[in-house]
């Protein structure tokens, strides 16, 4: 249309075509019976036993130590699939080889493969039975180790479209004006890369603090020392102590719901150059 | 950017071999010691009674739950793309949820909810609805996880194909329900196929939050990921590995399938 | 034939149509023409259902049409984009609006490839649009369009997503179609000189308001004022007022009253010879001399010629 219209949000609703009001109310009804009715339930319950309870519930000895050593093994994963996985990405998008498309394609592995099962596979290959004597398991390195296994592809999915469409212009002009391809690299495109990479990663360590699956069975569990926060839950779960398991989650809930806005934010800040 | 060639080949050995020692050898040795002991052995292992439960009870799950997110998926889709309600912001936020929670959160906030002492607790007992530790439950949980897919997919392939057509369909007549069903369904259907699929293994793979819901009741309420924990804990490594041999060729097969509708997605 | 009266439409803070009243007559071409952001689309829109007036009424046929949607005002529209569905063959996306209508399968496959001969795309019934190039895509939204036999046909800048040749070969085709199927159609286009080449008559709009109407001849030679005169042609300017710059008339000597110039440049364009001239006072005037004025003047660069005045030239009111 050739009639240059204000913003998208103050035009009125199209004559003819559905304005998307039902698919709206519809949606929004779906996600709270499914979603945030039993998200309330786990915050009610917390609160069960008033603010005392709760409080006692995560400054336990053992939800702390838990939580303490599922933020640090969770960074420490982030950031290790931060650097590999930009580099993955611009392995993927600026190199080419013989069956660049498989390697694209098994990337996704770990989004697919259930996570029991990863965490089977990497105690076949690094557990009691390793073929290569290499045994992690029921240290924390193997909590990392699964961590790693499930967060790889965060970073590089995050990555790679923004590379794709880097413009190779301003590579071209830098390099015009006499710039080395390593002070390319970190002048030109790093910062542009840095929000995706920054996303990438947050999103990583979103999953990475509530995984369970692949921790469950190389890591042992053990108490004070290679027990994650979501097997503290489940843990009192199974103990019958719901306040205690559902105090741990809210503050596991508040952690994602920050990563998830910082994410957002993110977002935005990486679009501010945008034309 | 021209990096000399050392620079090039020392980045992709590092790339690959990162990806050699997490993600491919491990999978590799799986399926080497599933067959070691030959495809008879591996053959017996998965069409146990409890095993063959498990897999109908995992593809039940999958069947029920995937068409929900596949409704729920587009609705929402064209709820962000194509709606100007205020709380569409809210919407999107929420559909990331999911995400972000640990599956055994999820499982426990649906014990809560739907369990023996849960909000709805004493009026599905006086009903005799049981939800928790049967397969409702497993349903529930696995919809919780596998939700966001759909619409993730969905959504930029309709923001991308525009309305346009939409309109052309309705000068020439098309109602709503005619324009939606002729006109924007074949247009995002790569994208659909593609959340499908996600959403799909997703379902299958799920673990933790049916642990907590399940009861993990043999012949029953035990998925195949859950039959895998239990052979393992079970001490039946042989076991453990075979179930996971076949979930792992679900699993190749979905990245499969993502190619494959992935591309068709990119070229239309 | 189509009334549009007193419509208004705004967009938030933006009034794109204000209160504009106009006819298009049937069996004739209108063509809604102006700037970027004049509203034409906008109006064209409005008239086909897409967009909701803030007030004034639309009569298609006799019937008032303002609460209708699109599907029941008996319109054709051409977007500019052309709206293929992509994923159906042209034979279906020709044949969409009459399945829509249950017609008989007989009849559709008649139909469609009578369209499909009407509009030069015979062989191509089982291609796809994107195996298409742009014109073949907008001759096939046409056939569409006229498939369901509108009682009237709208056409939103049909040919402004195409190359210039393109452009030109469809507007001369556009002009025979519309002899052979004369529907009442509308027109919008910003290329003043596809609406004086395709127009019976020509609405040209302004910041939501209207100009001017009336054959493309009318628009040209009698302007109501200096906008339409420069919109609709070639203007130059001379002592502050506006003429054509084939209406300037040069001599090579000195006439009574006539004026002196100086020529800067002279610009051969084919078979116009564009001179463009300084006056005294600095002033430059851009004069259209045809090849054979041209050749009897014989101007060069540097060389002096002098102008006839303005008064005994053609000038806006």
């Amino acid at each position: 249309m050739s009639v240059a219209l204000p913003a998208k949000g103050q035009r009125s609703a199209r004559a003819g075509l559905p304005s998307g009001g039902l698919a709206m109310g519809l949606s929004m009804l779906w996600i709270s019976i499914i979603v945030l009715l039993p998200l309330a339930a786990v915050v009610a319950r917390s609160l069960d036993g008033g603010i005392g309870d709760f409080w006692d519930a995560v400054t336990s000895r053992q939800a702390i130590s838990a939580l303490r050593f599922t933020l640090f093994v969770s960074l420490g994963a982030a950031a290790i699939n931060a650097v590999f996985g930009t580099l993955m990405a611009w392995v993927l998008v600026r190199d080419q080889f013989r069956g660049k498309a498989i390697v694209n394609a098994v990337i996704d592995l770990p989004f697919a493969l259930p996570t029991i099962v990863a965490g089977l596979t990497l105690l076949a290959l690094y557990g009691p039975n390793s073929p290569i004597g290499v045994n992690v398991a029921l240290t924390k390195a193997s909590v990392l180790l699964a961590l790693l296994f499930v967060t790889l592809p965060f970073v590089i999915r995050s990555v790679q479209p923004v590379l794709l469409e880097l413009d190779h212009e301003m590579e071209e002009a830098a390099a015009s004006l006499g710039a080395r391809p390593g002070v390319i690299f970190l002048r030109v495109i790093l910062p542009s890369l840095l929000p995706a990479i920054l996303s990438g990663a947050a999103l990583a360590f979103a999953r990475a603090v509530g995984e369970f699956g692949s921790v469950v069975l190389i890591s042992g569990n053990v108490p004070f020392d290679t027990q994650v926060s979501s097997v503290f839950v489940y843990k009192q779960i199974e103990s019958d102590n719901p306040i205690g398991a559902a105090a741990v989650s809210v503050v596991l809930l508040v952690l994602s719901l920050l990563v998830l806005m910082a994410i957002r934010g993110l977002g935005a800040w990486g679009s501010r150059h945008e034309r | 950017m021209n990096v000399d060639r050392r620079w090039r080949i020392s980045l992709r050995v590092v790339a690959l071999g990162y990806l050699a020692v997490l993600l491919l050898v491990p999978v590799a040795l799986v399926f080497y010691r599933t067959f070691e002991k030959g495809i008879g052995a591996f053959f017996e292992s998965i069409t146990t009674p409890a095993a063959i439960s498990a897999l109908f009870l995992t593809l039940e799950v999958a069947l029920i739950t995937v068409p929900l997110n596949a409704v729920f998926g587009v609705l929402a889709a064209m709820a962000l793309v194509r709606g100007k309600f205020p709380g569409k912001r809210l919407l999107d936020a929420l559909i990331d949820l999911p995400f972000a929670i640990s599956p055994v959160v999820i499982g426990l906030s649906l014990l809560l909810l739907y369990g023996r002492t849960g909000w709805f607790g004493p009026w599905l007992t006086e009903h005799g609805i049981q939800i928790i530790f049967s397969l409702p439950g497993i349903v529930l949980a696995t919809i919780f996880v596998s939700m966001p897919f759909v619409v993730r997919e969905v959504a930029p392939v309709l923001k991308e194909v525009g309305d346009e057509q939409e309109q052309a369909a309705a000068t020439l007549g098309a109602s709503n329900w005619q324009s939606f069903w002729r006109v924007t369904l074949p247009s995002i259907r790569w994208g659909l196929a593609y959340g499908v699929v996600l959403s799909t293994a997703r379902a299958i793979g799920e673990f933790g939050a049916v642990s907590v819901v399940s009861g993990k009741i043999a012949g029953e309420t035990e998925t195949l990921t859950l039959l895998v924990e239990k052979r393992f804990q079970n001490f039946d490594l042989a076991g453990a590995y075979a179930a996971s041999a076949l979930l792992a060729v679900i699993a190749l097969a979905t990245l499969v399938f993502m190619s494959v509708f992935g591309s068709r997605r990119a070229e239309s | 034939m189509i009334t549009v009266e007193n419509v208004t439409k705004r967009f938030g803070e933006f009034t794109a149509l204000d209160d504009i009243s106009i006819e298009a007559p049937d069996g004739k071409l209108t063509a809604l023409l102006g700037p970027s952001g004049s509203g034409k689309s906008t109006l064209l829109r409005v008239i086909a259902g897409l967009e909701v007036p803030d007030s004034g009424k639309i009569v298609v046929s006799g019937n008032d049409a303002t609460r209708l949607p699109p599907q029941k005002r008996g319109i054709g529209f051409v977007f500019q984009h052309y709206a293929a569905f992509k994923h159906m063959t042209l034979r279906d996306n020709v044949a969409f609006g009459l399945k829509i209508r249950k017609r008989p399968k007989a009849e559709i496959t008649a139909k469609v490839d009578e369209l499909l001969h009407l509009v030069g795309l015979d062989g191509f019934a089982d291609r796809y649009p994107n195996q298409l190039s742009g014109g073949q895509r907008q001759r096939m939204a046409l056939a569409r369009a006229l498939a369901v036999e509108p009682s009237v046909l709208l056409l939103d800048e049909p040919f402004g997503a195409l190359d210039a040749n393109v452009r030109s070969d469809l507007r001369a085709w556009l002009r025979r179609l519309h002899e052979q199927v004369p529907v009442t159609t509308v027109l919008v286009t910003h290329d003043q000189e596809e609406a004086m080449e395709l127009a019976d008559r020509i609405v040209l709009l302004r910041d939501g308001k209207i100009s001017q109407v009336g054959p493309p001849r009318e628009l040209y030679d009698n302007p109501a004022d200096d906008f339409v005169m420069g919109f609709l042609g070639p203007v130059s300017k001379v002592r502050g007022e506006l003429v054509r710059p084939h209406d300037v008339v040069l001599s090579d000597r000195p006439e009574d009253g006539w004026e002196e110039a100086m020529v800067q440049r002279v610009v051969h364009l084919g078979f116009e010879v564009r001179v463009e001239v300084v006056r005294h006072d600095g002033e430059e005037v851009s004069v259209q001399l045809t090849r054979a004025e041209a050749e009897a003047l014989e101007p060069e660069s540097g060389s002096i010629v002098w102008l006839r005045p303005p008064s005994s030239a053609k000038v806006s009111a």
